[in-house]
């Protein structure tokens, strides 16, 4: 993984050190919330209900054991012994003391780390796929990319006060595990018939209130010129952004107001321009990034089976274990989503536990998914089952990737003041509801996500069902929707109707479960029977 | 009644208005009738508080009861994690956030 070099330190530790004089100067009074607020939120810090909320970032979802323990140690030391993983591949705490959080940041900085461009009007953590590097089907290792782009966007005085925030993926698979046209921009890797690598680009998806999948506004951008297009972007955004309006500042609403081809007529000529300005990344500087993703030096000639003599192993493989580039090695998934348990939520002492078996068994490294999981990306297949050994010891071998039971759900109304409605309470009783493995295998793939609010931090519009969380003259209210999709057959889901109070939506999924059961033909996920069969058939089901 | 909430300037602790200070325990919290938005204003001077507001709450006799829910919450803790709430001994305080 990326190595940061004397400046990358210089500048996050003199941003500590800022970041502690002006925390200074607002408990001491010389200044006021108004004033500090847009700084704090410079370096992540939020108000939430309780406490102050520190959301620190991580590149691409990757970590290494030095910075997986550190997070532990920082959630002991000055949170309350637990971290929560995001939607954004960043990790929460959520009881964290204004006169603290500098000593945080610098303990952050110790092991690379840092809060910045986490919250704010600003280019946020750039998402990749968690499989990168180790994905059999991609074409290439997308963190390079995305490593390039955040050194080069990071700071960037043009993209340092945007009109509202602006969040990147970066993929290099046919298969999307980053939800790539819900973002603001999104890459995907791909070649061209001369077998030159480049970048098929999309614009102006993005979820929140105003819901929109995000066009392809270039089929092949040479990927020397990527930071040149990239920028064009931000520009004719910057340009015509409605800065008077909150909810309509982000650029999918420009983009869907423009009209893709007007938008992207703006976007070639903007890129016309940049390519004259010679501001794209020489080969030299890929090439030094590029350097830091060398694949690890896997093993030769290891063995490719795995003894699956164990039956609770067995299963644990075939729903956690995906396949490697690399012979003899898998992709082992962790999940954080026990039956009844908060969904992303882990604590100290399994952080710690996952960056022992990162350190032995994955060649130092961890990667966080968008589904709030964890992933061991390269282990060697005969060592799989002693990582499960500890996972199941440690509490983290549940078997229910992708199933009805991998619930991603916002912090929603227990810690968020944005939120409308508890989010958590609800992912857990659909769990209990399932808690039978056979019954969620039975099931297959069935993606249930779950917003406290609007903003849809719980990809609610992704989800084959989803669900939002309103208030309804004080009391929560839940919004079921159906046939959302963030994979690379992307759609946006559909409310069915009336909302239902906590129980009521439980038992609403479980009925539009039961018509998916009642139809559904020999191998067909939830959403081929919901596409195949229609809103109405489901609707019916759900309300009679 | 009108109670004044807001959390803690330098450990974001939720707090409520006691008519003297501030205090962890909305039990505390008294009726500020028409004079909130003053107290906030002294008090914000004060760097005593963060983000304060005015809500509404029923009087009971267990003491002051928030009229929406968010306030409840922000009142007892996470209804998720009993254990990290102001009463994590009370198996039944979750009830009367619901």
């Amino acid at each position: 993984m990326y190595k940061y070099d004397q400046y990358d330190q210089a500048m996050v530790d003199a941003r500590v050190e800022e970041f502690r004089d002006q925390t200074r100067r607002r408990i001491a009074g010389e200044m006021n919330d108004d004033q500090f607020k847009p700084l704090r939120l410079k370096n992540g810090l939020y108000l939430q209900l309780h406490a102050y909320m520190l959301r620190v970032a991580i590149p691409y979802g990757t970590l290494n054991s030095s910075q997986l323990r550190k997070l532990a140690e920082i959630a002991r030391k000055y949170d309350r012994g637990y971290g929560h993983f995001t939607t954004r591949q960043n990790l929460q705490y959520h009881w964290i003391k204004l006169e603290e959080a500098p000593d945080i940041l610098a303990e952050l900085a110790t092991v690379e780390m840092h809060a910045i461009q986490t919250s704010g009007e600003s280019i946020r953590n750039i998402s990749a796929d968690q499989y990168a590097g180790a994905a059999a089907d991609e074409i290439c290792d997308p963190r390079p990319w995305a490593e390039l782009l955040r050194q080069a966007t990071t700071f960037h005085p043009e993209f340092s006060y945007l009109p509202r925030k602006f969040k990147i993926a970066v993929i290099s698979s046919a298969a999307d595990r980053a939800a790539l046209r819900w973002h603001d921009c999104a890459l995907r890797i791909v070649r061209n018939d001369k077998g030159e690598e480049g970048f098929e680009v999309y614009a102006g998806g993005g979820m929140g209130r105003t819901p929109f999948i995000a066009y392809k506004i270039r089929d092949f951008c040479p990927a020397s010129q990527i930071f040149s297009y990239i920028q064009a972007i931000l520009r004719v955004w910057n340009h015509h952004a409605r800065r008077d309006n909150i909810h309509k500042q982000r650029m999918k609403i420009l983009v869907h107001d423009l009209g893709e081809e007007e938008f992207r007529r703006q976007v070639e000529e903007e890129f016309q321009h940049f390519l004259t300005l010679g501001t794209d990344f020489p080969q030299a500087e890929y090439d030094r990034i590029a350097a830091h993703f060398a694949p690890p030096p896997f093993e030769t000639g290891l063995a490719d089976e795995i003894d699956r003599a164990d039956p609770d192993f067995a299963i644990w493989v075939d729903q956690q274990v995906i396949a490697h580039k690399a012979p003899g090695y898998a992709i082992a998934n962790i999940s954080l989503k026990p039956i009844g348990g908060i969904g992303g939520d882990i604590t100290a002492e399994q952080m710690e536990i996952v960056a022992g078996l990162a350190e032995r068994y994955s060649f130092d490294d961890v990667r966080v998914t968008h589904a709030q999981n964890l992933v061991l990306p390269h282990v060697r297949k005969v060592d799989l089952y002693a990582v499960w050994e500890a996972l199941r010891d440690a509490g983290l071998a549940d078997a229910n990737l992708d199933l009805v039971t991998d619930v991603i759900a916002c912090p929603g109304l227990d810690y968020c003041t944005l939120a409308n409605a508890r989010s958590i309470p609800v992912a857990q009783k659909i769990q209990q509801r399932f808690a039978d493995l056979d019954r969620q295998r039975d099931l297959g793939e069935l993606k249930i996500k779950i917003s406290g609010c609007i903003n849809a931090c719980g990809h609610h519009h992704a989800g084959h069902i989803g669900i939002l969380g309103v208030d309804r003259k004080g009391t929560e209210n839940y919004q079921l929707l159906l046939g959302g999709s963030g994979a690379e057959d992307t759609t946006q889901a559909k409310i069915t109707g009336p909302g239902f109070d906590e129980d009521g939506v439980v038992d609403a999924v479980e009925r539009a479960i039961e018509c998916y059961r009642s139809h559904r033909t020999e191998g067909e996920r939830f959403l081929d029977t919901y596409r195949r069969v229609g809103f109405d058939a489901f609707k019916e089901a759900i309300y009679g | 009644m009108q109670l004044l909430t807001g959390n803690d300037l330098k450990s974001g602790a939720v707090i409520w208005w006691t008519g003297r200070g501030w205090s962890r325990h909305v039990e505390d919290a008294v009726d500020v009738g028409d004079q909130g938005e003053a107290i906030l204003a002294a008090e914000d001077g004060a760097r005593r508080v963060n983000g304060g507001y005015i809500i509404t709450a029923e009087n009971t006799p267990d003491g002051p009861r928030p009229s929406h829910i968010k306030d409840r919450i922000r009142a007892l803790g996470p209804t998720v994690r009993p254990d990290l709430t102001l009463k994590p001994a009370d198996p039944a305080a979750g009830d009367w956030v619901i």
